[in-house]
C-alpha cells in the first residue's frame, strides 16, 4: 500500500536529538511535532490553550519557546482553527490542529467533511490539503461528559479524509511526523488514558510515509486474531499474555490506519489463524469493527473457523465516569470473546 | 499588553458601578435603578458567602478524590448572585457550567449540583423544577437553546424571560454568534449574560476579541451594557433593569460582567504557567464579598451576629455538601440503556440484559 505522503522533510532528519530514550506517549509525540516544526518551516500549529500552557495535556508543551508564533493560541472555536487551517494549507502551510477533547471536535465537523475532506476532488486533484488534526480520544480516564469520546467512525465514513490512531510511544512519533509530512488531511487520534505508557523510542527515525496506512502484527499467534487500535492496543496486548498462560496462542494486530484499512495484512492474519476478534472502544453498533468483520468475512470467508466476534462500547451515550469501568471494553470481555470464537 | 483587561474595564466610564472596592455605595448612580434596602444588601451577601463555602468545599472534595473535576467559581459570586436575583422564579435560565453560586440560589441542592463532577450522572436536575437548565459543556451551545426557548416563550404569548450565561472564551464559538443574531431578528425575550472572568482556561481575553462584546451585541442589533461584575449591587441592577426592558417587548439584551476567577479554570489547571501572581493580587483587592460586607457595616445594616450567623450557616452548608456527595449512588450502565431513548428498543433492551447477565456472572 501506497500513501501520497512527500517526503520533503525525509532527508532533513540530522539535527541533534538523543537517540534512542525512555519517553512517554505524550512526550513522544512532543518530538515529533518538535522534530517536524525543525524540519519543516511551513508546519505551524493551532490550538487552544497549545502555546503557554503546553496544550491540557502538554503535548506542545515548550514548543512556543522554541517555535515563537508558528504555535498560535486561538480563539475558543473548533470550526474557526479547522477553517483557517483550510486555508493556511492553501497557502502552503503544513496546519497541525489540536482539537481539546473528542468530544468538541463537533463544531468543527462541517468544516473537517465537507470542506477539508472534499476540496481536493472538488478540485479535480488540483489543490492539496496536508492538515493534520490531532485529536486525544477515548475515555478511561475518569473525564467528565465529551471528553471519552470515540468518533473515529464519523470520519472514516468520509472519502478523503486519512485516519489513523497510534497506540504506544514509538508509533506516536513516527506516525505523526509521517501525518504531517501527508499530503492528504489526516485525522490523528491519540489514546488519551495511553499519555502516560513508557516505552523505549528512537527519535532518529526519518519519516517514512509508508508508516500511515499500514497495520502492524504486535505479537505473532496461530489460536486466533485480536485486533485493535489505539488505547485497546494494550488491552489486547494484556488478553495474549493471560489466554498464553492458559495454552492459547493469540496474534495482535494493531490496525494503527483506520482508513484505509491494511486489509492486506488483517486479512494475512485473519486467513492465518481463521478467528478473529475486533476491539475498540466506540459502541459495537456501526463501528469500525462491523467494517472490518465484513472485509474479513468477504476475503476470507473459506478461511475462517468462527464468526468475527466485536467487543466495543454498547449503543448508549458514553456514561458517567464511574460507570465507565463496565463499558470499556476490558480483559475479561475480550476473552470471553475469545473463548467464544475459539470454541470448537 | 495588558493580561488584566477587566480591572481596566471595570474602571471605565462605561462600566457600571454602585459599590466601589471600599463599600462605598454611589447614590446617585444608584436612585432610579435600584432601592438599595438593608434586607437586600444583606439576602445578596448571604447568596455569596454560601455559594463561595459551597465551592470551598467543592474544591476540597475533589483533592480528596470524591470529585472527578471541580470548576471553581471563586470571585464570581457577585456576577452569579446579582444577576440570579434579578429574575421571577419562573424565568428560565440556560446556564454553561460555572453558575454553581447562581444554582444553588435557585434551590438545587448540592448533591444535584456536584453529581455530575463526581461521575455519577450528566446532569442531575429537573430543569423544570428549578426553570433553571441542566448544565452544558460544548461551550455556547446553549445560547442557541436559550434562543429557541425564548421564541417558543413568545409563541405561548408568557411574559417570562430567559437568560443565558456563558464565558468570554464561549463568546469565539460560531453558535454564540448565531444566538445574538437570531435573538435580534426573532426579538426572542432572552438576556445574554457573559460572565468575562478574563480567562478561557491559558487565554486571556485578549486573545479571544479585540472590540468588546457590548459593541458586537450592539452590532447584531440588541441591547448591551457593562458591568462591574465583582459589584453585586451593579450587576442587579443591570439585569434587573435589562430583564424589565425586555419583558416589556424591548429588544433582547447582553450584560457584560467584567469579573475575574481567582482560582485556575478547574482542579485540572496549573494556572502558574500562564497567571502572575500580581495579577491575583490585584483582584484580590476587588473581592465581591468583601465589598458587601464592608457597605453593610458602614451602613449598620448587618452586626457581628448576623454576619456569624451566616457563617454558620455556610458552615453547615458545607457539612452538608461532604455528607451528601459521599452518599451519592453509585451510577449503573443499566439505567443508561434505560435512558437513551424514550422507550427503550428491543434492541437495546436485548443489549442491555445482556450486559445484566455477565455482570451477574461475576456474583
Ligand atoms: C466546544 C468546546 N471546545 C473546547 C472546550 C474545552 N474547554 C472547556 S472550558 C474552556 C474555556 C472556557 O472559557 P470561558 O468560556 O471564558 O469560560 P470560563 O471557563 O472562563 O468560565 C475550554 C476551552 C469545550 N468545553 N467546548
Amino acid at each position: 500500500m501506497t500513501t501520497t505522503a512527500t517526503t520533503t522533510t525525509t532527508a532533513a532528519t540530522t539535527t541533534a536529538t538523543a537517540t534512542a530514550t525512555t519517553a512517554t506517549l505524550g512526550r513522544a509525540l512532543n518530538e515529533g511535532l518538535r522534530q517536524a516544526m525543525r524540519d519543516d518551516e511551513r508546519v505551524v500549529l493551532l490550538g487552544e490553550d497549545i502555546a503557554s500552557l503546553g496544550g491540557v495535556f502538554r503535548v506542545t508543551d515548550g514548543l512556543a519557546d522554541e517555535f515563537g508564533d508558528r504555535v498560535v493560541d486561538t480563539p475558543l472555536a473548533e470550526s474557526g482553527i479547522v477553517g483557517t487551517a483550510i486555508g493556511l494549507a492553501l497557502r502552503g502551510y503544513r496546519p497541525v490542529c489540536e482539537i481539546q477533547f473528542d468530544g468538541f471536535v463537533y463544531p468543527a465537523f462541517d468544516q473537517i467533511v465537507s470542506q477539508l475532506a472534499k476540496m481536493r476532488a472538488r478540485s479535480r486533484g488540483l489543490l492539496r490539503l496536508p492538515v493534520t488534526i490531532r485529536i486525544p480520544v477515548g475515555g478511561g480516564i475518569g473525564a467528565v461528559e465529551h471528553h471519552s469520546e470515540s468518533n473515529e467512525a464519523y470520519f472514516c465514513h468520509t472519502a478523503g479524509l486519512r485516519v489513523v490512531a497510534c497506540g504506544h510511544p514509538q508509533d506516536a512519533y513516527d506516525m505523526l511526523r509521517a501525518a504531517i509530512a501527508c499530503d492528504d488531511p489526516v485525522i490523528f487520534y491519540e489514546p488519551k488514558r495511553r499519555y502516560w505508557d513508557r516505552a523505549e523510542v528512537d527519535l532518529a527515525r526519518p519519516v517514512d510515509g509508508d508508516t500511515l496506512g499500514r497495520a502492524r502484527i504486535l505479537r505473532e499467534g496461530t489460536d486466533a486474531t485480536v485486533v485493535a487500535y489505539g488505547p485497546t492496543v494494550a488491552v489486547a496486548l494484556g488478553v495474549a499474555e493471560v489466554a498464553a498462560t492458559e495454552g492459547r496462542s493469540l496474534e495482535v494486530l494493531d490496525l494503527r490506519s483506520l482508513s484505509p484499512l491494511d486489509t492486506t495484512e488483517l486479512c494475512r492474519s485473519a486467513s492465518k489463524t481463521g478467528r478473529v476478534v475486533v476491539v475498540h472502544e466506540a459502541p459495537v453498533n456501526v463501528g469500525l469493527g462491523a467494517e472490518i468483520a465484513a472485509t474479513v468475512m468477504e476475503h476470507c470467508f473459506y478461511d475462517l473457523e468462527a464468526p468475527v466476534e466485536r467487543v466495543g462500547g454498547y449503543n448508549i451515550p458514553y456514561p458517567p465516569a464511574r460507570a465507565e469501568g463496565d463499558y470499556l471494553p476490558d480483559l475479561d470481555r475480550v476473552l470471553d470473546a475469545v473463548d467464544r470464537v475459539c470454541a470448537p | 499588553m495588558s493580561t488584566d483587561p477587566a480591572p481596566a474595564a471595570a474602571r471605565a466610564d462605561d462600566v457600571l458601578r454602585l459599590v466601589d472596592p471600599a463599600g462605598t455605595l454611589d447614590e446617585r448612580a444608584a436612585a432610579g435603578m435600584l432601592d438599595v434596602t438593608g434586607e437586600l444588601v444583606r439576602g445578596l451577601y448571604r447568596d455569596m458567602v454560601l455559594g463561595r463555602r459551597f465551592d470551598q468545599e467543592a474544591y476540597s472534595l475533589q483533592r480528596q478524590g470524591e470529585l472527578g473535576l471541580w470548576l471553581m467559581s471563586l470571585g464570581q459570586e457577585a456576577a452569579q448572585a446579582g444577576s440570579i436575583r434579578a429574575l421571577r422564579a419562573d424565568d428560565r435560565v440556560f446556564p454553561s457550567y460555572r453558575e454553581h453560586v447562581a444554582a444553588l440560589c435557585r434551590g438545587i441542592s448540592p448533591t444535584e449540583l456536584l453529581s455530575q463532577w463526581r461521575g455519577a450522572s450528566h446532569g442531575s436536575w429537573d430543569p423544570e423544577r428549578y426553570h433553571f437548565h441542566i448544565y452544558s459543556l460544548v461551550l455556547a451551545t446553549q445560547t442557541l437553546h436559550a434562543v429557541g426557548y425564548a421564541m417558543g416563550v413568545r409563541y405561548d404569548a408568557a411574559d417570562s424571560v430567559v437568560l443565558t450565561y456563558f464565558g468570554d472564551g464561549a463568546s469565539s464559538q460560531g453558535d454564540a454568534s448565531e444566538a445574538l443574531n437570531w435573538a435580534a431578528v426573532t426579538s426572542a425575550p432572552i438576556v445574554f449574560f457573559c460572565q468575562n472572568n478574563g480567562w478561557a482556561i491559558s487565554t486571556p481575553a485578549s486573545k479571544q476579541y479585540a472590540g468588546p462584546l457590548s459593541g458586537r451585541a450592539k452590532g447584531f442589533g440588541l441591547d448591551a451594557v457593562s458591568v462591574d461584575g465583582n459589584d453585586v449591587l451593579a450587576v442587579h441592577a443591570a439585569t434587573r433593569a435589562m430583564v424589565e426592558r425586555v419583558r416589556a417587548g424591548g429588544p433582547p439584551g447582553l450584560i457584560e460582567a467584567h469579573t475575574y476567577r481567582m482560582s485556575g479554570h478547574s482542579t485540572s489547571d496549573d494556572p502558574k504557567r500562564y497567571r502572575d501572581h500580581a495579577e491575583l493580587a490585584r483582584w484580590e483587592a476587588h473581592d465581591p464579598v468583601e465589598r458587601v460586607r464592608l457597605l453593610l457595616t458602614a451602613r449598620g445594616w448587618a452586626d457581628e451576629d448576623y454576619f456569624a450567623t451566616v457563617a454558620s450557616d455556610a458552615e453547615e452548608l458545607a457539612t452538608r455538601t461532604r455528607g451528601e456527595c459521599r452518599a451519592l449512588p453509585e451510577p449503573s450502565l443499566s439505567d443508561t440503556f434505560r435512558n437513551t431513548l424514550c422507550e427503550e428498543t428491543e434492541a437495546l433492551r436485548r443489549e442491555r440484559e445482556g450486559f445484566e447477565t455477565y455482570l451477574e456472572s461475576f456474583l
